[in-house]
């Protein structure tokens, strides 16, 4: 086996990259377990029942899945064998951040959907990730024998709800990408890049495998009525079906790579490196993007990623984005199954693990040269929306807890670790609250450190929504002067810099039209000099003397603002500040940090207290299922919480409630659901964006955060900046 | 009253006895050595020899907080700082916030580092232009490091008017001195990416410890002097514009610079 996969490895048209992707509990590990048993890397009796890569405890215990794995096997289709490099991704919002690493490391996805469920709405978010990054998707029917056995549908009912679930994916693909729908990414059944099956009793079919096995929709349905699992496990083998789609249908990393390049690099194509990526070369520079770091307690430290270009090779010095430092790569290797095989080359295409890259965290570049533009950083769909204050048990742990934390945020890109400078508590910011409890758990048990944690808090976001006349920010000494105005940005714009459209490191012009094309008028789109989260800096003044010298200046008191507004100290969003006039000394000593910076920073603190600073809080969607006599206890827990009711549909006796609620309104929610509707409701929530704390809260919770900071009580005025 | 005090350059006893009076009658005394410290003496000594105790005044102090000086209204209190109070320092503007405030202010004069720079280099006090300071670069969150290229400008327009140039080197409490050396580095850095000349061939004079019993007085091109060893701080720099022929016998002769200087004006 170890000589079939590292003589494939080097032969690109050979392997596929995939990901396993789709809402949570639909089948995806079941799915991997049996592709991996199916293609005898494990022992069939490991696969299936016991979840064999959910192998952390705490994911046996909750019965989901929390980390991706990485595993590969070999399939043989026709009469060559294929190296199929595979990430197993959880479903849990709270671990979506996975996902969308993953997708990087990637060519194509196998999308799972259970069959009885159909679409939801993680399977959108996962579909759209996997399209954000280029990367093609094929489908798969999950619980197909739950379908037949439990809600007893009839043969001809059974395909109009396939094909319902085939018709939705479809719509959801147009809708995110027109153009890639119709340059043959739409799903379809016809052409064999749907399967349907079941994942739990290995069997899969599709047409294709109809016309290999001569099996028809009827004899399954037949069978699986009968429970005669094992004769469809033997005539249509999960791995079979599925892996031949893969085969056939995801691109190999050369027809991926000529294309995925543009999307996540916005370097110059037609430079050295950018060729190389384009074609795999395997003798080109290195360029490798880590989309994941985990500790092994053997070989420490092991960064894996997507190496788009060059060849890994042991004892290979190489550079990381956002250091200067260069690190010695010491162990090189793929995947075998679930285990790291150590190789002493990886070439280009592959998913490697290596380890020595002192530097990396998730989301570095690694490469051989000084100088590469770094891939697009990989932006998640959400963002935290809850906190907790962390504190050693033992004072003595304080050292080891700074350090696990930094641990933690290097592995882990979706957690926001900060040290609260007001009261010098470590604040921990995630998805949810479940992914703050098994971070919090995983730092007990992982990393030793008796911790004991804070009751959640919610994450808010500072915003302006006024526009006002520029504001003049002094310098202590009084000798230089910036005008600076501040108003709300374009939720346009927001857009393209959350979607990662536009990025200070894209050659300017390129950025310019797309702010234009958003927009933005022609000078100010000239004039961006910052981006800092969703906020932006604009420099519109012209010809001052010394003041380019001076903007780093600036900016730094721009982003100490952005980092933590004026109002509550909380991260700002969405706001545009402009420099229009400033006035410097001569002598660079008193025009020096000192003075700038706070100058900067004063104006823009003041500006955003004139322009209404205000509130953004972190919603969720919620999506609950019930039976309809329990309806009224559902809809009425949510009004409680100042939910919006978005959407309500029934399907059968079901109804299907889809809301918004403030997260802040949202805890204990799942206890107090279940005795609303007797314990009836299936419910799943999804990030749903930040809105305006309404007017009538804002002055509680500005105090009550800045009451738990140790902040003046009172609200800052602008006078508390600037004299006026 | 507030008394503004000069107090030289290098150690304690440097003040003049006007000033060492206007302390020991003072009823409070105010210290800050942030924009230049007298590297000869420390706090205790000071107060020994002005029997005062001095209370020192960081920079928030002085440009954004100076509530202390209202105390000026109705005590005689005294301000000290290096060199005089008024050259190379920005306190003009602490006079003015006492002028609103309605409190007389006086200056006691102390030795400037402008004139003893004329001084030991022997070059001529009319002949200078604008002088400026090299700081430390900075490194921006961003990661961006900004090198000023002002003390190239200044340079240049002075040259240009055949003018003299003093130098100022930083005192950062966080990255320390600035050193003749580092800020030679800086500027022939400037000179490769701007390439107009300005530092290339250029005679400059360092100038370490001035003030002491000691000082370090040293002539001689950039590219040389740049590895020269000035010893412990403080430093200064000066960039001659055209010289007389006076001056350029005493950069000789005073200041160890090459023979060459003197040719060059027979010529
Ligand atoms: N009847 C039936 N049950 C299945 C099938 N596939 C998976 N299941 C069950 O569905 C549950 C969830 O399966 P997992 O494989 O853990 O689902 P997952 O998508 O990996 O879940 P997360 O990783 O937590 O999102 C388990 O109880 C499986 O046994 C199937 O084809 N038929
Ligand atoms: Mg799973």
């Amino acid at each position: 086996m170890v000589e079939r996969v590292t003589s494939l490895m080097t032969n690109p048209e050979k392997i596929r990259n995939i990901g396993i992707v789709a809402h949570i509990d639909h089948g995806k590990t079941t799915l991997s377990d049996n592709l991996l048993a199916g293609a005898g890397m494990i022992s069939t009796e490991l696969a299936g029942r016991q979840l064999f890569m959910d192998s952390d405890e705490e994911e046996q215990a909750r019965g989901i899945t929390i980390d991706s794995s990485n595993v590969s096997m070999v399939h043989t289709y026709g009469d060559d064998d294929f190296l199929i490099n595979l990430i197993d991704t959880p479903g849990h919002v709270d671990f979506g951040g996975d996902v969308t690493r993953a997708m990087r490391a990637v060519d194509g996805a196998v999308v799972v959907v259970d069959a009885v469920e159909g679409t939801m709405p993680q399977t959108e978010t996962v579909l759209r990730q996997a399209l954000r990054e280029h990367v093609k998707p094929v489908l798969f029917v999950n619980k197909v024998d739950r379908l037949i056995n439990e809600l007893q549908v009839d043969s001809q009912e059974m395909q109009v709800r396939l094909g319902k679930v085939i018709d939705h994916v479809n719509k959801l693909i147009k809708s995110m990408n027109e153009e890639r729908y119709k340059a043959g990414w739409k799903v379809d059944a016809a052409n064999g890049t749907v399967a349907f099956g079941s994942a739990l009793y290995n069997w899969a079919i599709s047409v294709p495998m109809m016309q290999k096995t001569g099996i028809s929709f009827g004899d399954i349905y037949d069978r699986c009525r009968a429970e005669d699992m094992k004769f469809l496990g033997e005539k249509c083998p999960l791995h079979e079906a599925v892996l031949d789609m893969v085969i056939r249908h995801l691109p190999n990393p050369l027809e991926a790579q000529k294309n995925r390049v543009k999307t996540i690099w916005h370097g110059d194509e037609n430079s050295a490196i950018g060729k190389s990526m384009a074609k795999a070369d395997a003798d080109g520079d290195l360029a490798f993007m880590v989309t994941d770091i985990s500790m092994d307690p053997h070989a420490g430290e092991v960064a894996t990623g997507r190496l788009f270009s060059g060849s890994f090779t042991r004892g290979m010095e190489v550079y990381t984005s956002g250091s200067a430092k260069k690190s010695r790569v010491q162990q090189v290797g793929i995947f075998m199954g679930p285990e790291r095989l150590e190789v002493e080359r990886i070439p280009a295409g592959n998913i490697a693990a290596v380890t020595g890259l002192k530097e990396a965290i998730v989301g570095s570049t690694i490469t051989t040269l000084s100088d590469m533009i770094p891939f697009e950083s990989i932006r998640h769909v959400s963002e935290p929306v809850v906190t907790v204050a962390v504190e050693a048990k033992h004072t003595k742990d304080l050292p080891k807890l700074v350090e696990v934390l930094r641990q933690v945020a290097k592995e882990d890109p979706t957690l926001q670790i900060t040290l609260d400078e007001e009261t010098g508590e470590h604040l921990m910011a995630g998805m949810g609250e479940l992914h703050l409890e098994v971070i919090a758990h995983r730092i007990e048990r992982d990393k030793n450190v008796e911790i004991t944690t804070s009751k959640p808090i919610v994450v808010y976001r500072e915003t302006v929504k006024n526009k006002i006349e520029p504001v003049e920010g002094k310098s202590p000494n009084r000798h230089n002067r910036f005008y600076i105005y501040v108003e709300p940005l374009s939720s346009e714009i927001v857009e393209l810099i959350k979607s990662g459209d536009i990025s200070m490191r894209m050659p300017e012009l390129e950025r310019r039209e797309k702010l234009i094309e958003a927009g933005m008028g022609k000078d100010e789109a000239k004039a961006i000099t910052a981006i800092y989260g969703t906020n932006v800096f604009l420099d519109m003044t012209r010809g001052i003397q010394y003041l380019n010298e001076t903007m780093e200046l600036v900016i730094d008191g721009f982003e100490e603002v952005m980092k933590a507004g004026p109002l509550s100290r909380e991260p700002v969003s969405n706001v545009k500040a402009v420099l229009v006039d400033a006035k410097l000394h001569e002598d660079t000593i008193h025009r020096g940090p000192a003075q700038v910076i706070p100058a900067a920073r004063q104006a823009i603190q003041a500006g955003m207290l004139l322009a209404e600073d205000s509130l953004l809080e972190p919603y969720q969607k919620v999506f609950v299922q019930v039976p309809q006599l329990n309806m009224g206890g559902a809809t009425k827990e949510m009004q409680g919480r100042r939910g919006v009711i978005l959407n309500m549909t029934t399907e059968g006796d079901l109804a299907i409630i889809e809301c918004r609620v403030p997260v802040a309104e949202m805890f204990g929610f799942a206890g107090e659901i279940r005795s609303a509707t007797e314990g009836r409701a299936m419910w799943s929530t999804e990030f749903g964006g930040f809105d305006i704390v309404p007017t009538g809260l804002l002055t509680d919770i500005v105090a009550k955060i800045r009451e738990r900071k140790g902040l003046k009580k009172d609200l800052p005025r602008p006078t508390d900046f600037i004299g006026l | 009253m507030l008394t503004f005090i000069g107090l030289g350059l290098f150690d304690e006893s440097d003040i003049s006895l006007k000033g060492l009076e206007a302390i020991r009658n003072a009823e409070l005394v105010y210290a800050e050595f942030y924009t230049s410290s007298l590297m000869g003496t420390d706090l205790e000594k000071m107060e020994k020899l002005y029997g005062k105790k001095i209370r020192m005044l960081s920079r928030e102090d002085v440009e954004q907080q100076p509530d202390w000086i209202n105390e000026a209204r109705e005590k005689d209190i005294v301000f000290l700082t290096g060199g005089d109070s008024m050259v190379s320092t920005t306190h003009v503007d602490l006079r003015l916030r006492a002028k609103e405030l309605g409190i007389e202010t006086r200056l006691i004069h102390g030795a400037s580092i402008t004139s003893a720079v004329a001084g030991l280099s022997g070059l001529q006090n009319y002949r200078f232009g604008k002088s400026i300071s090299v700081p430390h670069p900075y490194r921006s969150r961003r990661d961006v490091l900004v090198i000023t290229e002002a003390p190239y400008d200044t340079i240049k327009l002075n040259s240009e008017l055949g003018l003299h140039t003093i130098v100022f080197l930083d005192i950062d409490k966080d990255k320390g001195y600035m050193t003749v050396n580092r800020a030679l580095e800086l500027l022939l850095y400037v000179e490769k990416q701007r390439g107009e000349g300005v530092m290339e061939n250029k005679i400059v004079v360092g100038i370490a410890r001035a003030g002491s019993e000691k000082p370090l007085v040293k002539a001689g091109y950039a590219e040389k002097l740049k590895d020269f060893d000035f010893g412990a701080p403080l430093h200064i720099l000066v960039i001659p514009g055209k010289l007389h022929f006076i001056e350029a016998e005493a950069l000789v002769k005073l200041a160890g610079g090459p023979e060459e200087l003197l040719e060059d004006l027979s010529q």
